[in-house]
C-alpha cells in the first residue's frame, strides 16, 4: 500500500481530524507566508470549471512555497480526445506531488486517490462531495463561535440538493448540535439524513418561514442558494426561488453571536444591506478557505504546522 | 421420492457438474446470461416454473462438467440470493450450499447513478452489501435494491 494521506470525503473523519485541521488552519492564518513546500509541485486539474475554488487553492499553494501546474478548463485537456481520468491521473502523478482535483463526476475523486501514487485533494466531485468547504465551514464556526461544541446551527434555502449542508452535518454530529432547517416543502431536507440524525440522536427542528424565531435561535445562520440547475420543472424553481431572502431589518432578534455563513456565490438570498452588519461572516468565511486549504496540503503531505 | 427430487429427474441427472436449485422464476434467464451458459459447450438443462414448497415457483438449472468458480458465484447471489449450489460427481451430490452475499460486490451490479464515475470510466463498480435488500455504491454512494439491479456488462 502506498504511504500517502488523501482527503476525499468528510465521512471519514474523527473529531479529532476535524480539531487538528482547524488547529493546522489558525496556525496557517497566523503567518500564510512560508515556503515549506519549496521545491513541490501542486497540480490542479478542473475538470470542471470553478475559479473560486481553484483561486482558492491555487494561493493557498503560492504562499506555501510550492509551484502550481494544471487546468482550468477541461476542453484543453486530453479528455476530450477521449482519455481516460485512469490515464490523466497516472500521467500526472508522475509530475506532481500532490493532485487537487475537482469533477463533474459523483466518486472521481477516490477513484483517482485509489490509481494516484501521489495524495488527491476532492476539490468537489459532481453533488457529491465538496470537503474542504466543509473544513472552512467548521474553521469560520470554531472562529466565530470559539467552539464546535454544543451549537445552534439554522440551516436555511436548498436542504434537498445541497452537497455543503449534508456534509456539514456529517461532519457536526462530533459536536452535539441542534439543527433548525429552514426549507420549502419542495427543498426539504431528505429523509436518509434526517434517520442519520436521528440514529445519532442529534435533535432536529424543520421550519417553512425564515422568521425572527428561527433565526433568534441560531449561533450560525448558513444561507444556502436555491440553484436553477437542479431543477427540471423550471415552474418549480420559479416558485421556490424568492421564498428565503435575509434582510438587515430581520436581524433584531439575533442573538449577539450570531454569525451569518453562506458558500457564495450568492444570488439575492442575502439582500445587501446584511453585509454592513456584524452578523455578516461570509466573506471572511471564504477566506478562510485559504488558510484551511494551506492546512490541508499540508496535511497530505505529512507536514505539521 | 420427494417431489423435487422428482422434478430433478424430469430435467434429467447429470453425471458430474452442478445444480442450481431455488432459482426465482421471474430471473432465471438473467442467470443463465451473468453465468454464461448460452456460451457453454456442455450439456445444459433449465427448467422453469416448477412447483416449490418455499417458493410457490422456482426454477432449476443443471449443467454438465462445470463448476463455478467463487466470483461466478457471486455473481449469482446477486440475482438469486436463496439459490442453492449443488456439486455433482459421478451422480452424487457432493457438496451443497446456499450461495451467500459476499460483503463487497466487484464488478457485478451496474451503479444507477449515471454521474456515478463507474458508468463512465472502464473501471469495475464496487459495491458495499448494507442490508440483505440493499447495496451501497462505493464510490458515489447511491444506494439501491437488490432486487432492482442491474448487473455490469
Amino acid at each position: 500500500m502506498h504511504a500517502r494521506k488523501s482527503f476525499v470525503s468528510i465521512a471519514g473523519l474523527s473529531r479529532k481530524d476535524i480539531l487538528h485541521l482547524i488547529t493546522m488552519a489558525a496556525e496557517a492564518e497566523r503567518e500564510p507566508n512560508r515556503k515549506i513546500l519549496d521545491g513541490r509541485i501542486v497540480a490542479t486539474l478542473f475538470f470542471e470549471p470553478s475559479t473560486r475554488t481553484r483561486l482558492s487553492f491555487e494561493t493557498a499553494a503560492n504562499r506555501l512555497g510550492a509551484k502550481v501546474i494544471g487546468f482550468s478548463d477541461p476542453k484543453v485537456t486530453s479528455s476530450t480526445k477521449g482519455e481516460t481520468l485512469n490515464d490523466t491521473i497516472r500521467m500526472v502523478s508522475n509530475y506532481a506531488d500532490v493532485i487537487v482535483m475537482r469533477h463533474y463526476l459523483e466518486g472521481a475523486a477516490l477513484y483517482a486517490s485509489e490509481i494516484a501514487d501521489k495524495p488527491v485533494i476532492n476539490a468537489g466531485d459532481g453533488a457529491h462531495q465538496h470537503p474542504t468547504q466543509t473544513m472552512l465551514d467548521l474553521y469560520s464556526i470554531y472562529k466565530t463561535q470559539g467552539t464546535l461544541d454544543d451549537l445552534d446551527i439554522c440551516l436555511v434555502g436548498d436542504l434537498k440538493y445541497g452537497r455543503t449542508v449534508h456534509s456539514l452535518i456529517q461532519a457536526l454530529r462530533h459536536f452535539s448540535p441542534r439543527f433548525h432547517f429552514v426549507a420549502p416543502r419542495e427543498l426539504a431536507m431528505p429523509e436518509v439524513y434526517k434517520q442519520q440524525l436521528t440514529e445519532w440522536g442529534i435533535p432536529f427542528e424543520e421550519h417553512t418561514e425564515l422568521d425572527a424565531q428561527a433565526i433568534g435561535s441560531a449561533d450560525i445562520l448558513y444561507m444556502t442558494r436555491v440553484q436553477r440547475e437542479r431543477f427540471q420543472d423550471l415552474a418549480e424553481y420559479e416558485k421556490v426561488k424568492n421564498l428565503y431572502v435575509l434582510r438587515a431589518s430581520m436581524l433584531s432578534a439575533a442573538r449577539n453571536n450570531m454569525k451569518i455563513l453562506h458558500p457564495l456565490p450568492r444570488v439575492n438570498e442575502i439582500a445587501y444591506d446584511v453585509d454592513d452588519t456584524p452578523f455578516a461572516y461570509y466573506f471572511k468565511q471564504a477566506e478562510n478557505g485559504l488558510y484551511m486549504r494551506e492546512a490541508i496540503i499540508c496535511d497530505v503531505l505529512g507536514i505539521k504546522l | 421420492m420427494t417431489k423435487t427430487s422428482n422434478q430433478e429427474l424430469l430435467v434429467a441427472a447429470i453425471k458430474d457438474g452442478t445444480v442450481i436449485d431455488h432459482i426465482p422464476s421471474s430471473r432465471i434467464f438473467e442467470v443463465v446470461g451473468l453465468l454464461g451458459l448460452q456460451g457453454l459447450g456442455s450439456a445444459v438443462v433449465v427448467g422453469c416454473n416448477l412447483e416449490s414448497g418455499q417458493m410457490g415457483k422456482k426454477s432449476i438449472i443443471k449443467v454438465a462438467d462445470k463448476f463455478f468458480s467463487p466470483e461466478e458465484v457471486d455473481r449469482l447471489s446477486v440475482v438469486a440470493p436463496g439459490a442453492t449450489l449443488s456439486i455433482i460427481r459421478d451422480y452424487n451430490v457432493v457438496e451443497k450450499h446456499q450461495v451467500k452475499l459476499p460483503a463487497v460486490l466487484r464488478g457485478i451490479v451496474r451503479c444507477d447513478n449515471p454521474v456515478c464515475v463507474t458508468n463512465n470510466e472502464p473501471m469495475p463498480s464496487r459495491f458495499h452489501v448494507v442490508s440483505p435488500s440493499k447495496v451501497r455504491c462505493h464510490y458515489c454512494e447511491h444506494e439501491q435494491e437488490l432486487s432492482k439491479v442491474q448487473i455490469q456488462g
